[in-house]
């Protein structure tokens, strides 16, 4: 037998491993490319950031990215909030399925999304900003937000209410306190996404809308002014080192009324379904109906676009199914990667002992390349990979690498929260029992995060099939991945390129579906018999 | 020691990585593409590249034009392969002021009509071209009984109010292309024409796709209401082309008089690691083989005279004998202040 491995190097490890991923995938990369906007003959020179906040329409920009992207955070929090208490709180026939329709939009194009807002009247307005960013990220909040509130022991809302206070008092004083850090985190995620976000303004805001991420995008990859550009990605870091401030803030030290998955617990009374049915249908509505009316558009021409999958349109560097084939290839490859890296460090940051700078420090970092423009990034690989050891820039494992990059923090933030729940003394139960830190890990950790862990892969796999914008950007071997192949046929006139472009959206929806379901799924079975093993 | 197990784990975790990329380069003999996302080649006629010069082809994609030309700037001292395809008249001088080709003479660079041959240095190689015009949709104008407008003067007619869309020129190339050729129609007076332009009801989206395929009447399947969109002289023909089955007569034409000329072009990198499979490659865009491909791949018309075109195009296509034009230099200088102007004119 070998000896006992000390904790502190497995604990050096799991936060090693994951941390030096993102300072060499993305510190170093983003650094690089500001380091070229600033770095003026050997001198630093930070004016251009004072230009930009200085500049009346720059700052209107930066107040716009900060309103619209906090507009769009309540807007979702308000929608999703009531359908996550019904899904997390109720058991019922077609739960999983609603989970699984609920992130499907995940994964489509905003070019194919658009076509359906427009079909409906939804499009060149704020109004129509704050719609589609509520409809991608519904998701968000009824995954993270989810997995806490099943958590949730409700023997604490019962005595509350056995002792007298109403529902709404109970909800106020009791629940919501106890789901603080996942609602947090999930709306921080909510805010950076909308704060980057670059397809749904520019294609359903419309031209007069500029956010900080569209005007870097104009000034990386159109005008090549890296001075201004990075002037901007400082402003957009700051803003993101601000929102995640203040999440973490809002997280608390709250982490006493958590309690483990106990599924089912409430099963769907009679007289609450149609409290039931009210609480989810504007979540619904909003995600079905431009779902439907693009499933109705994907079925044109007799379903061409269906019945030539395989075909190779003229010129074309694969057919749609070629597309798909590499998508999922990538997907598989980020989510090892994502799921891997982030139980690495969310067990790291969540075990008892020294609670360090490092250790808060790391859950925040891994959260910002969400706060990154993807041209910023796509760009800095370029200039950091050039060279052996790393001579990554024109190799397929780039791509994978950066949707993991997106997907990591889904995966932290997921499952730490369910991670700090875990009673200490479970762990040290095992331990005095002769249980060997991995033993302990693998016993009461992995079995209790198992929901949470199925979830994030889940998320993660969806992150990176739906993934564009930075795919896009970074230079890459003739590998299509589903959604470039989508906006390419969108890019050529005529009804075939349409017809395959809205038929492999409905795929990739589909199988989103379909994973968000196995997902969902043996998420239930497996917390069902830790239920019943504990 | 406290930090030497993590780094170990580090270190092998690059090494497997870099190890599996330098796999991917391996391999004789072959010449790195770098282009931007648009690019297409049909697998037949790069096989015949390979067959006839022993090189093998890797094609690096990235963005949109300008993307994919700011990219090779930035690697400039470590460039990310040996030829570069796709930038064209509007960013030309961007690309020889940071001077990231390398001079080549074609051997079919004679042959190219002087119009398309922009680079006096002999650094880029003219390729292809195409025109930018407004497309009407044949059928809502018929429906109305209403002339097709035919000049970019009588778009700002009131029997025209509310009919056109065009795009953002911050965000597209082909909306730049379009606010050129007001600059070339009218000169100092092209601010004016747009604010007539706006008073008529011109409504401006963010890309080509939102346009033609969200706005525009006569797109195949579109929703869209209005009948004439800023897009390409081969819109037409792709519209033939791409439908199942092809009808008989084009939906769509382009409007002569309003038309920009794009010409692309391709250049040997500098520091390129295979300077002679890059000039074998482009040698090879200008052979007949590669020309006669282009319109059905990149809807595009080869810059190579008499090379021949495919049915589709010579009965749907219109390749205007006299487009609008401005010089490349004319437009790397003044290419920014016609976007800050527009913007306030037009969305302000």
């Amino acid at each position: 037998m070998t000896a006992r491995v000390p904790i502190w190097w497995g604990r050096a490890l799991l936060l090693g491993v994951p941390l030096a991923f993102v300072t060499v995938f993305f510190i170093w990369p983003v650094g690089a490319i500001l380091g070229r906007g600033f770095v003026v003959r050997g001198g630093v020179d930070l004016s251009p950031v004072g230009e930009v906040l200085t500049n009346a329409a720059l700052r209107r920009v930066v107040g716009f990215t900060i309103w619209q992207a906090a507009l769009s955070t309540v807007a979702t929090l308000a929608v999703a909030l009531p359908a996550t208490a019904v899904l997390s709180r109720y058991r019922f026939r077609g739960r999983a399925l609603l989970v699984a329709v609920l992130t499907m939009p995940f994964v489509l194009p905003t070019v194919v999304v658009a076509t359906a807002f427009r079909a409906l009247g939804v499009h060149g307005s704020i109004g129509a900003i704050v719609i589609a960013h509520t409809f991608f990220n519904v998701a968000v909040v009824v995954r993270i937000v989810g997995a806490a509130w099943r958590g949730l022991d409700s023997r604490e809302e019962d005595a509350a209410r056995v002792l007298g206070a109403g529902p709404v008092r109970t909800f106020v004083s009791v629940t919501l306190p106890a789901l603080r850090p996942a609602l947090a985190a999930a709306a921080s995620i909510v805010f950076l996404f909308c704060f980057t976000s670059f397809g749904v303004i520019l294609v359903l805001g419309g031209p007069r809308f500029a956010t900080l991420e569209t005007e870097i995008y104009r000034q990386t990859a159109q005008l090549l002014d890296l001075r201004t550009a990075a002037a901007l990605s400082v402003v957009q870091l700051g803003a993101v080192v601000i929102a995640l401030g203040v999440a973490g803030v809002m997280t608390g030290r709250n982490r006493g009324s958590h309690r483990l998955p106990t599924p089912g617990k409430i099963p769907a009374r009679i007289g609450s379904r149609a409290r039931v049915a009210a609480a989810l249908a504007p979540a619904i509505l909003l995600v079905a109906t431009p779902l439907l009316s693009l499933v109705r558009s994907s079925l044109a021409h007799g379903g061409y676009g269906y019945s030539h999958l395989g075909t190779t349109p003229f010129g074309a560097a694969g057919s749609p199914a070629d597309a798909l084939a590499t998508s999922l290839r990538i997907a598989a490859v980020a989510t090892i990667l994502a799921v891997g890296l982030g139980l690495a460090l969310a067990t790291a940051v969540t075990r008892p002992g020294r609670r360090n700078r490092v250790v808060r420090l790391a859950q925040s970092v891994v959260v910002l390349p969400l706060g990154v423009s993807a041209v910023t990034v796509g760009f800095g690989f370029l200039i950091v990979f050039d060279a052996p050891p790393l001579n990554l820039r024109t190799s397929w494992w780039i791509i994978p690498i950066a949707h993991a990059l997106v997907a990591l923090p889904f995966v932290v933030r997921g499952t730490v929260p369910i991670l700090r729940a875990i009673d200490p003394r479970q762990r040290e139960a095992a331990a005095i029992l002769g249980a060997r830190p991995w033993q302990v890990w693998r016993e009461i950790d992995l079995r209790l995060i198992g929901r949470a862990t199925a979830v994030a892969a889940g998320f993660a796999f969806a992150i990176s099939l739906g993934e564009f914008g930075a795919t896009l950007f970074i230079v890459r071997p003739e590998t299509t991945t589903a959604p470039v192949a989508i906006f390419r046929f969108l890019s050529r006139p005529g009804a075939t390129n349409v017809d395959q472009a809205m038929a492999l959206s409905v795929i990739l929806m589909g199988i989103t579906g379909v994973v968000a379901l196995i997902g969902e799924r043996s998420a239930n079975t497996r917390s069902a018999s830790t239920a019943r093993a504990g | 020691m406290r930090l030497r197990r993590p780094i170990l784990v580090v270190a092998v975790l690059l090494t497997a990585s870099a190890c599996s990329s330098s796999g991917s380069t391996s391999g004789a003999r072959t010449v790195t593409l770098v282009t931007h996302d648009s690019f297409a080649v049909s697998k037949p006629v790069l096989r015949a590249f390979t067959t006839a010069t022993g090189w093998k082809v890797r094609i690096l994609k990235s963005g949109d034009a300008g993307a994919a030309l700011n990219q090779v700037i930035l690697t400039k001292a470590a460039p990310l392969g040996d030829v570069m395809f796709g930038v064209d008249n509007t960013f030309l001088t961007r690309a020889l002021d940071e001077d990231v080709f390398a001079s080549f003479s074609a051997r079919n660079l004679k042959e190219i009509p002087r119009e398309f041959r922009l680079d006096s240095t002999r650094r880029a190689t003219p390729i292809d071209f195409g025109d930018v015009c407004v497309n009407a949709d044949r059928k809502w104008f018929a429906d109305r009984r209403l002339p097709i407008p035919k000049t970019l003067r009588e778009l700002t007619g009131s029997q025209y109010r509310d009919l056109l869309v065009v795009e953002n020129p911050a965000t597209s190339s082909t909306g730049l292309a379009f606010v050129a050729a007001t600059v070339a129609e009218f000169d100092d007076g092209w601010l004016d024409y747009w604010d007539r332009l706006r008073a008529n009801g011109v409504k401006v989206v963010d890309g080509w796709e939102e346009a033609y395929n969200g706005e525009f009447s006569g797109a195949a399947g579109s929703t869209g209401t209005r009948p004439l969109v800023v897009s390409y002289a081969s819109s037409p023909p792709a519209e033939v082309f791409f439908a199942d089955p092809q009808p008989e007569t084009a939906p769509t034409e382009a409007l002569d008089a309003t038309c920009f000329r794009q010409v692309e072009f391709a250049g040997v990198l500098r520091g390129a690691a295979h300077p002679d499979g890059a000039r074998a490659l482009i040698d090879f865009m200008l052979s007949r083989r590669f020309q006669q491909d282009l319109p059905l791949t990149m809807f595009v018309v080869p810059v190579m005279p008499n090379t021949p075109l495919p049915p589709v195009f010579r009965k749907f296509a219109t390749v205007p004998a006299d487009p609008l034009t401005l010089t490349p230099e004319r437009i790397g200088r003044d290419r920014r202040d016609w976007i800050s102007q527009w913007t306030e004119h037009v969305l302000r």
